[in-house]
């Protein structure tokens, strides 16, 4: 079944689900090539948690659907043009910078949204962001004091860490684009319109680059954004290709 | 150091401040660090299958074991830090290849059932050799090593439970599974180190009481455990020659292939490059960013003393 058929609870589950499982999948990466041993663990912790929240999102999301899909189904036997994560998410690691400065920028957006989310119609989804809001608050906090070393540490980590945000930046739009089925589901109090958040992410966000002595980027957002929709940046289809092939190449198979 | 021995022979437990002697201290060094080596070398392999494990489930487990892995390595190193040295200086010698860790990382992951074999015979094995250092004659080697020894045994029931679902599962599944076995059982062997007769190390050890049964003793006690296991799985041990032995009350097993052995311990396994190359690059790549930690942290101290003369 294509992802547009599914009632739109469902399509809402899969987009958080895809956002933490696609990210859970980009920081687990790092784990055995961190920069010192302390961060393969702070690392997988965070990997760990946006798996559970994933397992939680897409399981719920199939049950909704009710056509039998469970959470494997939904991970591993989608194709990318269904996938519903944000592509903020989804951008390679590439150097530690550029991991600080996505995470930073996902989880400032995270936490606003499952703050609200505890507030949901539907009880699962206040469950998830409640559980959420605990885990999100560490990652954000990680990735703010990173951000903190790493701007207003060396030249070279200032350096690098302003030119990691200015690579994730275009990205950031995309967090706060609502659209219809968004509308629809936070007039019924179920969802969270998104496009409220940016004020509380600046706040955040602005102050972390103030005190770390970088400057917020002027790049204007991508156009067209597009990973609500299934569309993707090109990285992504590899992404997909290494985490699903074991899992395809044996269909039916328990592991 | 007559009182030292006495203190070991009461099965007293050393702790750092106490009076050693400085053979004691640098085996201990050398032996904690090769250990703690070991888990983050050992990373590697299982991370291996992180991004392409084949359910969310395994993925999740997966991860935190190898995250408990990275635990394990700072237990470790904390514990090493204790006898006077320090974690970067143990990381140098790792990297310039001038201390070891288990051989038994040399080995590459192939397959899925792989992540099964790891767990139920290289961590069975492991756990073999380290419960007896629980009572190890270090304090702090020893306590490390109670906490370190509880989470192997939960990995080693996941990777028992990993080749039960394969062997159980389709033909596909259940060959996966008996390739891996067949793979990694002798190596396994192998982690007690060499027979008794050619380890020169191993009776000042068991006197000091780091060590407490032989390597032969502790393989067979692998080798009786893990025997009828194997049976639960439905995967066959890859020795014609195992069978049970009722006058030693013990399973005989097949002559160990110690060429192999000498040659992945000294450098030429399949995976000894990668494994340092990787490790190399991993801390060369993150300099940058430690040193940033380390300027950041100066910078804010003198701020925060300047504060608090004010």
């Amino acid at each position: 079944m294509s992802v547009a058929t599914l009632p739109d609870l469902a399509t809402y589950a899969l987009r958080l689900g895809d956002d933490s499982l696609v990210l859970s999948q980009r920081l687990g990466g790092w784990i055995t090539n961190a920069p010192e041993l302390e961060e393969d663990v702070a690392l997988a912790n965070i990997a760990l948690d946006l798996l559970g929240q994933a397992r939680t999102l897409l399981s719920y999301a199939g049950e909704v659907e009710g056509a039998g899909r469970d959470e494997d189904d939904l991970a591993y036997l989608r194709d990318e043009r269904d996938f519903r994560n944000v592509a903020l998410a989804e951008l390679p690691n590439s150097n530690f910078a550029v991991t600080m400065a996505r995470q930073l920028c996902f989880s400032t957006w995270q936490l606003a949204l499952h703050q609200r989310l505890t507030s949901s119609a539907d009880e699962t989804l206040a469950g998830v962001a409640g559980k959420a809001v605990k885990e999100v608050s560490y990652h954000r906090d990680h990735a703010t004091q990173w951000v903190l070393r790493l701007g207003d540490g060396t030249d070279e980590s200032h350096r690098r860490m302003q030119s990691g945000l200015e690579r994730v930046w275009p990205y950031v739009a995309e967090l706060f684009t609502t659209d219809e089925l968004e509308q629809r589901l936070a007039s019924d109090g179920v969802a969270v319109d998104v496009s409220a958040l940016r004020p509380e992410w600046d706040a955040h966000v602005d102050s972390v680059l103030q005190e770390a002595t970088l400057t917020r980027p002027e790049g204007g957002p991508m156009l067209p954004a597009g990973g609500r929709r299934g569309i993707h940046t090109e990285s992504f289809g590899f992404l997909l290709a290494e985490m699903q092939h074991l899992h395809r190449s044996h269909p039916g198979a328990t592991w | 150091m007559d009182e030292f021995q006495t203190l070991v022979d009461a099965d007293e437990r050393i702790e750092p401040r106490d009076a050693m002697p400085e053979a004691y201290r640098r085996t201990l060094i050398r032996q904690i660090a090769q250990h703690a080596h070991s888990e983050i070398i050992g990373m590697q392999p299982e991370g291996n299958w992180i991004s392409r494990a084949p359910s969310l489930r395994r993925k999740a487990i997966l991860m935190a074991k190898v995250q408990d892995e990275a635990g394990h390595g700072l237990y470790l190193y904390g514990a090493a830090e204790t006898l006077g040295v320090d974690r970067a200086e143990l990381l140098d010698l790792l990297h310039e290849g001038k201390q070891r860790y288990s051989s038994i990382f040399n080995y590459p992951t192939l397959t899925w059932a792989d992540m099964g074999a790891i767990g139920w015979l290289v961590d069975g094995a492991a756990i073999v050799n380290q419960v007896p250092i629980c009572r190890c004659s270090y304090g702090p080697y020893a306590r490390a090593m109670v906490r370190i020894c509880k989470e192997e045994s939960f990995h080693q029931r996941q990777g028992f439970e990993i080749l039960h679902t394969l062997s159980r599962g389709t033909a596909a599944q259940h060959a996966m599974a008996q390739d891996a076995v067949d793979r990694w059982w002798w190596p396994s062997l192998m982690m007690f180190g060499p027979p008794d007769d050619q380890s020169p190390n191993s009776a000042q050890s068991m006197a000091w009481r780091i060590k407490r049964f032989s390597n032969d003793d502790l393989r067979q006690k692998f080798v009786d455990m893990t025997v009828p296991q194997a049976e639960v799985l439905g995967l066959t041990l890859p020795d014609p020659q195992i069978r049970w032995n009722a006058e030693r009350g013990h399973h005989d097993f097949g002559d160990i292939d110690w060429s192999e052995f000498f040659a992945v311990l000294n450098g030429n396994g399949p995976c000894n490059a990668v494994r340092l190359e990787r490790r190399r690059r991993a801390h060369e790549e993150g300099a940058w960013v430690r040193e940033a930690a380390t300027a950041y942290a100066d910078k804010h101290r003198r701020v925060s003393s300047t504060a608090g003369a004010a």
